[in-house]
């Protein structure tokens, strides 16, 4: 029995996010998160100049929630479901440890996120500023021209055999293959 | 309290995709180099998970909350949107390691620099709001 306070296995933490998008089905609702995005820009007024985001948000009340509850979850889960004192948070192959020392981005070292990316200092710098902020413009833009993430079309579009989720899931990764191997170093060198 | 059932199930999700290490920006560049099985592992077991008990909802053995039968609409057809739309999200996910799920667990979990990619995620889709009628889908 592996403890809970290490990295959880593939095999168990696919069988529970296959069963999060089973218990929102049976509650009568779909899982899908970047439609929270188009929800905040709704409630941010984004409808006085766009129709796409004139229409009921309150129904989409549930969902924020859920977002709410993943954003608990992801506090409890740092704080109280890892262990301090090890570092075994993010186990990389040793090629990833390679690659990464070339492109100057920290090592995990028991952290989830590189501190490239998540210091202070980091955030003071203009460069990775824009990478977030265009990594994100591409994050949203995407998902809402693709209609829908990884939990809308990877898991419950190819879940229910839908043939657009799975033109959508080679395009994730064609767009990912494309930025880790040949941009990432380009950016980061 | 009808959205404490909703509060719950983002809880799990929060923690699975934690403890999963999902939210890993390392997790994602060891996927897309192809370094690891994990991400794989687990994207394939969430999907046969998903399958299965879709198969059950559909062929009325389980019915929803409210006794309905459950009926998942089905996906417009199309190649383009989907297709162009997934590479650009893609193209983000590579970068930056989130999707949308991850953005908001790693903001609860104290990583701000993660609302910068955030605050981009939501001009993105107001962007796509705007240009909608214009983009060949």
């Amino acid at each position: 029995m592996e403890s809970i306070y290490g990295t959880w296995p593939w095999y168990i933490s696919g069988f529970l996010i296959g069963g999060v998008m089973l218990l929102l089905v049976y509650f009568g609702k779909t899982f899908g998160m970047s439609s929270n995005l188009r929800t905040m820009c709704s409630i941010l007024g984004a409808g006085k100049s766009a129709e796409f985001f004139r229409f009921d948000w309150k129904a989409q009340r549930w969902n924020l929630t859920v977002v709410l509850g993943a954003m608990i979850g992801g506090f409890i889960a740092t704080h109280y479901l890892t262990d301090p004192q090890k570092a075994d948070t993010v186990v990389l192959n040793p090629h990833a440890i390679t690659e990464l020392h070339s492109m100057k981005i920290d090592v995990p070292d028991g952290k989830l996120l590189p501190d490239a990316f998540t210091s202070a200092e980091a955030l003071s710098d203009p460069k990775v500023l824009a990478v977030l902020l265009l990594g994100g413009l591409l994050v949203g833009f995407g998902t809402r021209y693709a209609g829908g993430c990884t939990s809308g079309h990877a898991i419950t579009g190819l879940s229910n055999l839908q043939l657009p989720s799975l033109i959508a899931v080679i395009g994730f990764f064609i767009g990912g293959l494309i930025m880790s191997w040949l941009l990432l170093p380009l950016i980061f060198n | 309290m009808k959205f404490i059932k909703y509060l719950l199930v983002g809880i799990l999700f929060g923690i699975v995709l934690t403890k999963s290490e999902a939210v890993s920006w390392y997790r994602i560049y060891e996927m897309f180099h192809f370094q690891s099985f994990h991400m794989f592992g687990i994207i394939m077991t969430a999907v046969v998970t998903g399958t299965i008990g879709l198969q059950l909802f559909k062929i009325g053995k389980v019915k929803n909350l409210d006794g309905q039968p459950v009926n998942l609409p089905a996906k417009e057809k199309g190649f383009t949107g989907y297709f162009v739309g997934g590479v650009l999200f893609g193209l983000g996910w590579g970068l930056v390691g989130t999707c949308p799920g991850p953005i908001f667990i790693l903001i609860g979990a104290g990583f701000w620099a993660v609302g910068v990619i955030l605050l981009g995620a939501l001009v993105g889709t107001y962007f796509y709001g705007l240009l909608k009628s214009k983009l060949p889908h």
